[in-house]
């Protein structure tokens, strides 16, 4: 345990190393990761929200932002921790480089996690603009929506980088996008409440993250009470460390042979 | 004078396959210490155990008077690597690499910038400073590769095969450099398949082979110990130039279609051959890479 506890300082360059190409490139990246939340709340918002109407305790469009912001930091957590690690431990030996200065696994590892966080943060924060000037927040605890979209980022970057750890090739990801990725995205209450689902089906979704990433940030977009939230935290926690010390695990046998 | 690193009965294991066999070797601090051994021998994997980036499977190994698997990172603090396989950030340009590279070793700012363009210029890519890795030949590659090696001011530095793949003046840049950190007190340990490049820069040798320990000196040493001082090598028809040679006291060897005759004194056989025509042969003195091939065979590796 004590081996994968990381050292802060080097993780820190780690993330400078990985912000400043994005940095870079940051015009296309955010286009692209925030085109598609975009679209979906104009869509689906206006589309859906007009038949809907005021069958919901809130307006469809605060409803289905609060979702669309959960699930926009899952998506792009997790394929930063897929595709992007990936491509930086195996094609382009960027970590073969950095474990030859004074760098662990660990401190690799915790870096790559708290980039993703911060990736999710930034588009977070973007849709969190488009969904206020589209009338969707309703509250001033909206802010606190920043800090949970980061522990979301980590929860779903640690648990992808166990596949990462684990991967041949890209091809593998998607199983995990097919299996667990687009699932939740479609029945964990992004689009409709939860409750609406079958019992047995409502207790698997309740095993998975993404419902309680949504069921913390509802709350703080709509100005409803937030219930359970030690629960829904703690849930995000579980998954991110031991997603971290799993990968760190695998990757240390993988890389250090 | 301290060693900086001491191997003792190193053992490395691939599942069942034992790659390297119980080396033990000391490197004195100052020194350019060359790691020679056909393919597949275990060089790179004695490095990376060494950089602590593989476990042992037996034996111990301390660099700098620590025990690599406890101070790895204190280690590659100190330590500057040039891997065999070129690894530079491909997002980033000539002077961001060694930046970036740089903070990996907490390295305050205002060092790093100096340290940043003082070592562009020794290894020559001042003028490519902004270019992406992508647009750099294989010679720059390597020289900016030497200059990652040394952007935390290295007291070992660790060169895998440093000068494969490159033209004559590229190698020839990169020896100066070397025989400079040299002068500047760096120990350093270095691997190659050009036995020139040992020759010219190393003060000590090994030669290994299946990860195990087949000799060790200075290169001049080893010559004298393994090979006589003269070499002819020889083409033509084999059973013709063993009757020519026929009575000398000097050794014929076969390797490919070359024969080569080592002798104490070679002018009795230049004497018999200057007389033939249908032969062409060449007269020059023994060199590490005829000690090379007597030690570790003639058979291709891999
Ligand atoms: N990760 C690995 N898994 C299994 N076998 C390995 C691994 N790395 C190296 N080997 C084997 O260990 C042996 C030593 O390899 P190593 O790379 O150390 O040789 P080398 O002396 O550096 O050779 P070269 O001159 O070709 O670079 C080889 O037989 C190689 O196939
Ligand atoms: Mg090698």
């Amino acid at each position: 345990m004590h081996a994968t506890l990381p050292r802060w300082r080097s993780a820190l360059q780690v993330w400078r190393r990985n912000s400043l190409v994005w940095r870079r490139l940051m015009g296309p990246s955010l286009f692209i990761n925030f085109g598609e939340p975009f679209l979906y709340m104009l869509g689906l918002g206006y589309g859906l929200g007009f038949f809907i109407g005021n069958s919901m305790d809130m307006p469809y469009l605060t409803f289905l932002a609060s979702g669309i912001l959960a699930s926009a930091a899952m998506n792009i957590a997790s394929f930063e921790a897929m595709y992007s690690v990936y491509t930086r431990m195996v094609p382009q030996r960027t970590y073969d480089a950095i474990l030859a200065a004074p760098i662990e696994i660990q401190d690799i590892l915790a870096g790559e996690l708290l980039w993703c966080a911060t990736k999710s943060v930034i588009n977070g924060t973007a849709i969190l603009i488009v969904a206020s000037l589209l009338g969707a927040v309703h509250d001033w605890r909206a802010v606190f929506v920043i800090p949970v979209i980061f522990l979301i980022g980590l929860c779903f970057a640690g648990t992808a980088l166990v596949m990462t750890a684990k991967a041949q090739g890209y091809d593998f990801f998607n199983y995990y996008v097919t299996l667990l990725i687009t699932p939740m995205f479609v029945l964990s209450g992004v689009f409709y409440p939860v409750s609406s689902l079958p019992h047995w089906l409502q207790t698997v979704v309740q095993i998975l993250p993404l419902a309680h990433a949504v069921d913390l940030l509802r709350p703080l977009v709509s100005g409803r009470p937030l219930s359970n939230a030690g629960l829904h935290l703690a849930v995000l926690v579980t998954y991110a460390t031991v997603g971290y010390f799993i990968a760190a695990h695998l990757i240390r046998k993988r890389l250090l042979v | 004078m301290q060693n900086v690193v001491e191997m003792n009965a190193l053992v490395k294991k691939f599942d069942e396959r034992t790659v390297v066999q119980g080396l033990s070797l000391a490197i004195p601090a100052g020194a350019c210490f060359g790691l020679l051994g056909p393919n597949g021998a275990g060089k790179t994997t004695t490095l990376r155990m060494l950089l602590g980036q593989s476990p042992l499977d037996g034996g111990s190994l301390h660099v700098f008077g620590l025990p690599i698997h406890e101070h790895a990172r204190t280690v590659r603090r100190r330590t500057g690597v040039v891997p065999q396989m070129d690894n530079l950030d491909p997002d980033f340009t000539v002077a961001e690499n060694l930046r970036v590279y740089g903070r990996y070793f907490d390295l305050p700012t205002v060092v790093l910038e100096k340290r940043l363009r003082e070592l562009l210029e020794f290894v020559g890519l001042s003028d490519r400073a902004d270019s992406r890795i992508g647009t750099l030949s294989g010679g720059m590659k390597r020289r900016l590769t030497i200059a990652r090696a040394l952007i935390n001011d290295p007291e070992l530095i660790v060169l895998d095969e440093p000068t494969t793949g490159l033209d004559p003046q590229a190698r020839h840049m990169i020896w100066a450099r070397l025989r400079e950190l040299r002068t500047a007190g760096k120990t350093l340990l270095l691997t190659t398949h050009f036995m020139e490049e040992a020759e010219r820069l190393c003060d000590e040798l090994v030669i290994i082979d299946e990860g195990k320990l087949l000799e060790q000196g200075t290169p001049a040493a080893l010559i004298r110990r393994h090979v006589e001082p003269e070499v002819l090598e020889l083409r033509g028809q084999e059973e013709n130039i063993r009757a020519m040679l026929a009575g000398l006291d000097g050794r014929l060897e076969n390797v490919g279609d070359t024969l080569y005759y080592y002798a104490r004194d070679a002018r009795p056989a230049t004497a018999r051959l200057e007389k033939q025509l249908g032969t062409s042969f060449m007269h020059r003195p023994a060199n590490l890479e005829d000690v090379f091939l007597k030690l570790t065979g003639r058979d291709l590796r891999d």
